[in-house]
């Protein structure tokens, strides 16, 4: 069982993250997946969230409670909904958009200019596709098949190469970093 | 009753990742409504938009309405020119159609609402969940009658009880309501939506004899009569005024005491078959929770770590919540300690439960005032009290 929480601001595309990777997970990869979103006056312009339950069984207690996986897109998402990420989780954050405080307890930090990436491929709309990639790498939640499997219909069809394209770019990176990472700690156990 | 396919036009066979409101729609759709009437409101609009997407590409009608008096009145009509008819609302809609809802009633016309049930009252928590309207449903209009609430506890039973609740309507021409609440209807899931062919719809009891005998209200040996279509050529009336078998107006004693029991006997004398309960592990229980909707999962979990305890917990979900499964509420009652019912409101079908359980066993209340679905430990906490 795992809780996630995708967050940034009205407009980034943060809700389709969760929409994507519940599809993903519940349509492809053979589990449950559960998805809700923050759904009031404060969800329009300001922070905003999309919550994505998945286990193995069915969901019974639809919404998060103590999130392992945490995916910031804003200051103000990151600073709202930091506090409620479990020790030893995933913080996961737009490095350009997002400065953290020092990581606290086991959590583990990866982070990613996505929004930069995206306007190099043309478009900053597609920032969240590039994070959903870079999201998909790191956690190994979802597979990263099931995850463009589930983009037809949910994004506009005219750009679902687009999107494709950010997504594989945001793996690749989140691909690298985990290389790099493992690398690190490999030569510190060598010392 | 005539059982038929799901006409394929309508069904969109697949796996899908659906919220509860779109879900609604497509159980209508698949079930054959082909009239959707609503005035927009949260947390129900997706319903609304769903249709005016999808219904003109199946044959059929989409009419925003001025508002949910006007609503529920189109549906009537729509229901007696022959089309299966539906609308969508929350709680200030739904007061706003409850004259009309019992116009229906009493015009014994075939037709389904879903409420997405908000916190009230009045306009109370537009954008956050409640189960606050359970008695609205079953007392809402005026008079004695008896309606159908089914109660889905997942975007799956959203698609999968509206078509029930389509059925259900057209064997006993009356009002049907599915009663979700905004958690559901907000939550997206998986959705499976079979071949049409797998789909049993009920078709509306035709009359089928000479156009100058037809009167819309003699029974049929099944104590409901037959509907024509308006327009067909058949001259006939029909009032919410107290009538007899040609549909005219009859303003005695006689005639209301004729009518009213069987606006109501049709409904529970056939409990038996309307009712749709879900039991786990009951038979050797000493306490069984009580719940319906979204509050059911929520119980699960509770269930669980009380079970985890060792204690001797039985569930009862109810699909359906009118008419009330007072026989087995009763069966129950002389064998176990107490009864726990969670719901979002104040204490609404826990009166039911305490009025079935008279007295031979115990029922605890666990209230949640709304905007958000229970603490586990808190229905844990009265299950605990409940077993002392």
């Amino acid at each position: 069982m795992a809780e996630i929480r995708f967050s940034g601001f009205g407009g980034q595309g943060i809700i389709r993250c969760g929409l994507i990777t519940g599809k993903a997970l519940s349509l492809y990869d053979n589990k449950h997946a559960t998805m809700t979103q923050s759904f009031g006056p404060e969800a329009r312009g300001s922070a905003c969230s999309s919550q994505v339950v998945v286990s193995a069984d069915r969901v019974l207690y639809p919404y998060i409670t103590t999130p392992e996986i945490l995916v910031s897109m804003s200051q103000e998402a990151y600073d709202k909904y930091e506090p409620e990420l479990r020790d030893k989780g995933i913080l996961i954050i737009d490095t350009d958009l997002v400065k953290p405080k020092p990581i606290r307890g086991k959590i583990q930090m990866y982070a990613i200019p996505s929004t930069r990436f995206a306007e190099q491929l043309g478009n900053r709309i597609i920032a969240n596709l590039v994070m959903l990639g870079f999201f998909t790498a790191v956690t190994k939640i979802a597979s990263p098949e099931a995850m463009k499997k589930a983009l037809p219909g949910l994004v506009p069809g005219r750009f679902l190469d687009l999107n494709i394209k950010a997504f594989d770019n945001g793996y690749d990176y989140g691909e690298e970093v985990l290389k790099t990472a493992t690398k690190k700690k490999t030569t510190k156990s060598k010392k | 009753m005539k059982k038929v396919k799901a006409d394929p036009k309508g069904v969109l066979t697949g796996s899908h990742y659906l919220d509860g409101d779109y879900a609604i729609a497509e159980g209508g759709l698949a079930a054959g409504c082909r009239f959707f009437a609503g005035y927009p409101i949260t947390p129900s609009t997706e319903t609304a938009e769903r249709f005016a997407e999808r219904i003109p590409s199946v044959g059929g009608v989409f009419i925003q309405m001025e508002d949910e008096l006007a609503s529920i009145t189109a549906l009537i009509g729509a229901a007696w020119g022959g089309k299966k008819s539906m609308t969508v609302t929350s709680g200030p809609g739904f007061s706003l159609m409850m004259e009309n809802i019992g116009l229906a009633c009493m015009m014994e016309t075939p037709l389904v609402i879903a409420n997405v049930q908000r916190g009230g009252p009045s306009t109370g928590l537009p954008t956050l969940t409640g189960q606050q309207d359970m008695m609205q449903a079953k007392w809402g209009s005026h008079g004695d009658y008896e309606i159908i609430a089914l109660s889905p506890d997942s975007p799956q039973e959203c698609f999968d009880l509206t078509i029930e609740a389509f059925n259900l309507s057209e064997i006993y021409r009356v009002p049907v309501f599915v009663m979700t609440d905004e958690c559901v209807g907000h939550m997206h899931e998986k959705v499976v939506i079979p071949p049409a062919e797998e789909i049993e719809v009920v078709e509306r009891k035709w009359y089928e004899g000479p156009k100058d005998k037809y009167l819309p209200y003699k029974l049929d040996k099944d104590g409901i009569p037959f509907m024509v279509k308006a327009g067909d050529g058949y001259r006939f009336h029909t009032t919410g005024l107290t009538h007899d078998e040609r549909g005219y107006p009859v303003i005695n004693a006689e005639c209301q005491a004729e009518t009213i029991p069987r606006l109501s006997d049709k409904i529970t004398d056939n409990a038996d078959k309307i009712i749709m309960l879900e039991e786990d592990q009951i038979d050797n229980a000493e306490i069984v929770v009580i719940s319906y909707g979204i509050t059911s999962r929520v119980s699960i979990r509770a269930v669980q770590l009380a079970r985890k305890a060792g204690m001797k917990i039985g569930t009862l979900r109810l699909k359906t919540v009118w008419p009330f499964p007072e026989k087995r509420i009763k069966q129950l009652a002389k064998k176990i300690k107490a009864f726990v019912v969670p719901e979002i409101n104040y204490g609404q079908v826990v009166l039911e439960v305490e009025r079935c359980a008279a007295g031979k066993a115990g029922t605890y209340h666990v209230p949640h005032m709304g905007g958000w679905v229970h603490d586990p430990n808190d229905i844990l906490n009265v299950i605990k009290e409940a077993a002392k």
